[in-house]
């Protein structure tokens, strides 16, 4: 249960294209983590898979049952929102059990599936309080545990974290992976953030002005980028692109090195470069430093490769991992 | 405030203000206290002997003062109910996306800036008229007796007339309030499956508790004293049919002369007015916490 099929899906509001024309199948079980500059689409992308926008063409497709014309609530999905969501006058429990309530089911099954989805989220302690009285990280969790008692077919997230610090983000991103473990219910996640991308997802679909740019699992995008876009939004600190006459050589208009497949040398190589910057962060060393005839070009060096801003080094690309694109940004293969 | 010395500073600075407020409060509550003791009739009195509560005891058994309050009562409430069910209608279907909606929504709103006598002398001789209004028009198209609203329907023709000022009250502020209302909440309800009643039920009307009990307070406040509307239109009766307790206390101080007496019954107004006020806080503030 759980394969969500997009065949030419589209959404224009009013006059503007925002989703064109989508095709995307997204297999059973998955986690599938939507990526993408902003305004790119993502949330309208999933809000049309949830139902809560009108497609302006296409179908979607839940377990084979076109379900473009069904309501939000009959297409067996669940919604996690980044602002959570949650009523801000019903307690925790109330408000877990606030959609099984709709459907009709009796109170006392209710009341078990409640108590169930709080013992997995940790929240069985706080099942009187109001989301008011709550931290954020509870509130993201009874946002969950919301999603979860309806046990959907696919769970979709838009941006769920974002309005959690940086340690409580990595705590939450390690809780929702092993909630799929767990649970192997297909996920739907939204992010801009491409450390939570490649660390989540079995498959990452890059959007870009409502199209998919490249859509596959996260070493394939890191490894082959079909395109410049891509190649520049997928990995951090982001690739190295070159054109010019340092690119013909290479043999392509412009080519791409990330900043981790460039071989320091303070004796020989490729390239030459003075450092601009060092940036020393215990584990790694990146540094900005300016080749000449090439322009300025981020590298990734050992944590103890000691350099200071003026000192000349050699750079050589890594040929097996340099990437070549032909003038529409497209990669040559 | 945190600090003792910023509370502190601040009770020092916030004194001269408070100071002149209580002044502007006192006396002329201690000049009503001194006249509602004394005989002191506008016309009769070259001397205004010393009474004691006599006044008030006069006021309180005269039974003009429970038909007042009980008038004074079914406005606030009547009004109240209409202007809220009635505005939280209003909000919600201005709240829909309808053509000309800013040209309506001023429309709603243009009642409240009308005057309390001018819009008192439309509806009494152009609405409610028995032989000019249009109701009365109205009623003889269908060929039914025209109803003599001032008449026969005093007090139901003035909660009508104050009902319409304070409409357009309630359905501003409850509209505000509505499009506060988070979108991914509705959303999220969406998700849940709610359909329009229990979403409305369940978690609109949560979110409107706070402005409905605003709406509450400040009506209240300015209903408890409603006049213009009475003096323009009924003139308090026919008998006491549409008299509320300020009119009654308007009756004794500037009909009857009675100035004692008048000043008596405003005090026992303000401590009505209170009770009222501390059981509105008592409400508002288990309402307006988290
Ligand atoms: N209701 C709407 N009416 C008109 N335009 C809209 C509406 N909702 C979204 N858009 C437009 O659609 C585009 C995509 O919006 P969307 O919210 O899907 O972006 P996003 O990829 O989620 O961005 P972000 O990462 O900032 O959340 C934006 O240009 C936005 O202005
Ligand atoms: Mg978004």
């Amino acid at each position: 249960m759980g394969r969500i099929v997009l065949e030419k899906v589209r959404k224009a509001f009013a006059e503007v294209v925002v989703i064109s024309g989508i095709d995307l199948v997204i297999e059973e079980g998955s986690f599938v983590v939507f990526v993408g500059p902003s305004g790119c689409g993502k949330s309208t992308l999933l809000r049309l898979i949830a139902g809560l926008e009108d497609n302006s063409g296409g179908k979607i497709l839940i377990d084979g049952m076109d379900v473009t014309q069904a309501a939000p609530a009959k297409r067996g999905l669940s919604m996690v929102f980044q602002s959570y969501a949650l009523y801000p006058h019903m307690n925790v429990a109330k408000n877990i059990g606030f959609g099984l309530k709709m459907a009709g089911m009796p109170r006392e099954e209710i009341d078990r599936k409640v108590a169930n989805a709080a013992a997995m989220l940790n929240l069985t302690d706080y099942l009187n309080r109001r989301p008011g009285q709550l931290s954020g990280g509870q509130r993201q969790r009874v946002a969950i545990g919301r999603a979860i008692v309806r046990e959907p077919k696919a769970f979709l997230f838009d941006e769920p974290l974002s309005n959690l610090d940086a340690a409580l983000r990595v705590q939450m991103r390690l809780e929702i992976t092993r909630l799929h473990q767990s649970l192997k219910t297909t996920m739907i996640y939204v992010t801009h953030d491409q450390v939570e991308a490649l660390t989540m997802a079995d498959q990452i679909v890059v959007l870009n002005r409502g199209n998919i740019e490249q859509a596959g699992a996260p070493l394939e995008l890191y490894e082959r980028p079909k395109n410049l876009f891509v190649a520049k939004f997928i990995g951090s600190p982001t690739m190295n692109i070159i054109s010019g006459a340092t690119a013909a050589r290479y043999g392509a208009p412009t080519i791409g090195i990330r900043p981790e497949h460039l071989k320091l040398s303070t004796t020989s190589g490729d390239w030459k470069a003075q450092v601009s910057i060092a940036e020393h962060l215990g584990s790694d060393t990146f540094l900005y430093v300016d080749a000449d005839g090439i322009g300025p070009l981020t590298v990734r060096a050992d944590g103890d490769f000691a350099v200071k801003p003026g000192d000349s080094l050699y750079l050589s690309p890594d040929p097996t991992r340099l990437h070549r694109f032909d003038d529409k940004g497209d990669a040559i293969r | 405030m945190a600090t003792q010395e910023t509370r502190l500073a601040a009770r020092l600075l916030a004194a001269p203000s408070i100071g002149l407020l209580f002044v502007w409060m006192v006396v002329p509550l201690a000049i009503t206290i001194y006249f509602s003791l004394l005989n002191y009739n506008l016309q009769t009195s070259v001397t205004t002997p010393f009474v004691g509560l006599s006044n008030y005891y006069y006021f309180l058994t005269d039974p003009a003062f429970l038909t007042s309050i009980m008038n004074t009562l079914l406005l606030v409430g009547a009004v109240l109910v209409i202007t809220i069910l009635g505005g939280l209608g209003m909000a919600l279907l201005l709240d829909q996306p309808i053509w000309g909606q800013g040209f309506a929504r001023i429309m709603v709103i243009s009642p409240f800036f009308v005057m309390a006598t001018v819009s008192a002398l439309i509806w009494k001789n152009l609405m409610m008229h028995p032989v000019f209004g249009i109701f009365a028009w109205i009623a003889s198209l269908f060929g039914a007796k025209p109803i003599d609203w001032f008449g026969d329907y005093p007090l139901t023709a003035i909660i009508i007339i104050v009902a319409w000022q304070w409409l357009p009250f309630a359905a501003l502020i409850l509209l505000t309030a509505l499009q506060s209302f988070d979108q991914e909440q509705k959303d999220a309800a969406q998700m849940d499956g709610a359909p329009p009643i229990p979403f409305f039920f369940h978690i609109l009307l949560p979110h409107l508790a706070r402005p409905i009990t605003v709406v509450i307070l400040i009506e209240t406040i300015f209903l408890l004293s409603i006049f213009a509307e009475i003096y323009v239109t009924t003139g308090g009766g026919p008998g006491l049919a549409s008299t509320n307790l300020t009119f009654l206390i308007y009756q004794t101080a500037l009909l009857q002369f009675d100035a004692g007496g008048a000043a008596a019954g405003g005090l026992i107004a303000v401590v009505l007015a209170n009770i009222v006020a501390i059981f509105l806080t008592r409400l508002v503030g288990k309402n307006l916490e988290g």
